[in-house]
């Protein structure tokens, strides 16, 4: 494109000190972050959608009803807790949605933000600071977790696993699952300096896929020898698995118990946002 | 309080910033006034970046004193860059928006209003003559029309200060030329301009007044005019007799011009008369394989301060 350098270009001026009010992106900073993380969400929504009803669909037909006709008809069809395998496995899967959905939005964003299109920076330039970057980050991840949650959860609708009444709990349980990982995530992923080298890889193979097979996703985690129970334990996806089924179809577990798993979850929040502010607001003032 | 003070958006008392044993920035003083364009003049790794990044409020000082349209940026840095425009040496733009949308979300993060944006935007993409491109994603865009989408983009909240950290590096001269242009249209608007710049022809160009930096401190200060009237001579001749020859041949030269300096590829002679230099070494029975007279520059300024040229 050619450009007229004798053109002559009008701009209005009014001046920032009249025009901007810094209480304003002091208060609302996260708020503005978020829009911008929701607005580059909105150029992926084909993907997200067909992922977030896809990925259920096809975990529902082959898992659900495959492995689960087998179960319910070796074991007679309210073996495991009294439900049948899919009501089983649905607060599970619910779960992982939760974790995957929140886990995308902070991940690859936040190699965006440092390393790729150092976004991170510019929002910096302005009044907006790194702990707000990363509350808005998160705020805009949990918007996704909530979506593909609810989006799983049409699907077990549709299959007849989960119940209208056990939507809001499970909502609640699996979101939190998400906000915990999310946060631990999002600061593990600011500590990347140049590139993800295939970090996220390994993350995906020896912490998600083990901590999804090895949370009683499929079978009480009991069921396991006591050496490999452990990665449950410290697994947000056991703890929202155990939660979810315990709320949804009355699964036996102690009070005690239940005040673990919530405090587990949220545990995991504090300390990963805790993390991840120190972290930004360092790599940020470098 | 004294007019000058008054009118200062930046004032820097003994700024320092050290990363460990290392001096980034060494004590430095400077203040720069309302509707100046001030240049940080040096080479890579001088302190010029860092001292932009103090000054852009998101870099803490280690020492001295610095005030930001009369904040203190370690206490009140957002309150700093609420009224700062930054133009970074990286280009920074989201990959995943257009053009307008660019625009749209930086300006969001001022607090600033829709509505209010909407009409912002089309004189931006006016003035960064980029209407056309308004749809595009940033990644369709040449490295000018990146440039220019930065700069339209840092003045979204009509900043106090517009902070451009070489602004013009890996453009090509035609794209500079743009630039420079739509930069002087924005000091005639009494925009106040913070620039950082290896190029000395940019500097000259766009600066009302110049602190030349090297090793993180200040080797001179003032207009591109009084500095060259300082610290070099009305002419340079240069005379070269191939890189295998100049040291020697300097040797010859000595008594000729104000002063010689000897470069690799050549010999500078510094002298009020270039022509009459050049007589005298054709005298003497050298002969130069090129010769060339010149008015003197920021690039020679530097070389007499530091012993270095700008760009290594």
């Amino acid at each position: 494109m050619s450009i007229d350098i004798s053109k002559e270009s009008k701009m209005t001026w009014t001046g920032a000190a009249r025009l901007v009010d810094p209480q304003l992106s002091i208060r609302r900073g996260f708020l503005y972050v978020a829009e911008n993380r929701i607005k580059n969400m909105l150029k992926w929504w084909p993907a997200i959608v067909a992922f977030g009803i896809g990925n259920p669909t096809l975990y529902l037909l082959s898992i659900g009803i495959g492995i689960g006709s087998l179960v319910d008809s070796s074991l007679g069809p309210n073996a495991i807790d009294g439900v049948s395998y899919l009501t089983f496995l649905a607060p599970a899967l619910l779960a992982t949605a939760g974790i995957q959905g929140a886990s995308d939005e902070v991940t690859w964003p936040t190699m965006e933000g440092f390393v790729w299109d150092r976004t991170f920076f510019s929002m910096n330039s302005t009044a907006i600071t790194g702990k707000q970057i990363v509350n808005g980050v998160m705020l805009a991840a949990m918007a996704r977790c909530v979506l593909q949650v609810f989006m799983y959860e049409l699907c077990l609708l549709a299959f007849g696993a989960i119940t209208w009444e056990s939507v809001p709990i499970l909502l609640l349980v699996s979101s939190t699952a998400g906000l915990g990982f999310a946060a631990i995530m999002l600061a593990f992923s600011a500590n990347i300096k140049d590139d993800d080298d295939g970090v996220f890889a390994l993350v995906g193979r020896f912490v998600i896929t083990p901590m999804f097979m090895f949370s009683g996703t499929f079978y009480p985690i009991t069921s396991m020898p006591i050496y490999l129970q452990w990665i449950g334990w410290i697994s947000p996806q056991w703890h929202a698995t155990n939660l979810g089924r315990a709320m949804f179809y009355g699964m036996p577990v102690e009070p005690w118990l239940l005040i673990l798993h919530w405090s587990v979850m949220l545990a995991m929040a504090v300390v990963g946002f805790s993390w991840a502010h120190r972290v930004f607001e360092r790599r940020l003032s470098k | 309080m004294k007019k000058t003070e008054a009118e200062a958006m930046i004032i820097a008392k003994g700024l320092t910033k050290t990363y460990g044993d290392f001096n980034a920035v060494d004590s430095i003083d400077f203040t720069v006034r309302k509707g100046e364009s001030f240049g940080l003049l040096g080479p890579n790794g001088a302190g010029k970046s860092t001292t932009m990044k103090m000054i852009a409020a998101t870099s803490q000082r280690t020492g001295g004193e610095l005030m930001i349209l009369g904040k203190d940026p370690n206490s009140k840095g957002p309150e700093i860059r609420a009224h700062l425009g930054v133009v970074p040496q990286q280009d920074n733009l989201d990959r995943e928006l257009k053009v307008w949308e660019n625009l749209m979300v930086y300006g969001r993060y001022f607090g600033l209003p829709r509505k209010w944006l909407k009409v912002k935007i089309e004189e931006l993409l006016e003035f960064a003559q980029l209407v056309e491109k308004r749809n595009s994603k940033t990644d369709e865009l040449s490295g000018g029309m990146k440039r220019r989408l930065t700069i339209a983009r840092g003045l979204v909240n009509e900043p106090e200060i517009l902070l451009l950290d070489e602004p013009t590096t890996g453009l090509d001269p035609q794209a500079r030329h743009i630039l420079w242009d739509r930069l002087f249209r924005l000091k005639e608007q009494g925009v106040t301009l913070v620039i950082t710049t290896h190029y000395m022809d940019e500097a000259e160009q766009l600066c009302d007044r110049l602190m030349v930096m090297d090793k993180g401190k200040i080797m001179a200060e003032g207009s591109p005019a009084e500095l060259i009237k300082k610290y070099s001579s009305k002419e340079v001749l240069e005379v070269r007799f191939g890189s295998a020859n100049n040291a020697q041949v300097a040797k010859d030269l000595k008594g000729i011009g104000t002063r010689l300096e000897v470069l690799p590829d050549r010999i500078l002679v510094y002298a009020e008369n270039g022509e009459k230099c050049l007589e005298q070494i054709v005298k003497k029975g050298l002969h130069p394989v090129t010769s060339l007279v010149r008015r003197s520059s920021l690039e020679d300024v530097f070389l007499r301060l530091t012993g270095r040229t700008l760009v290594e």
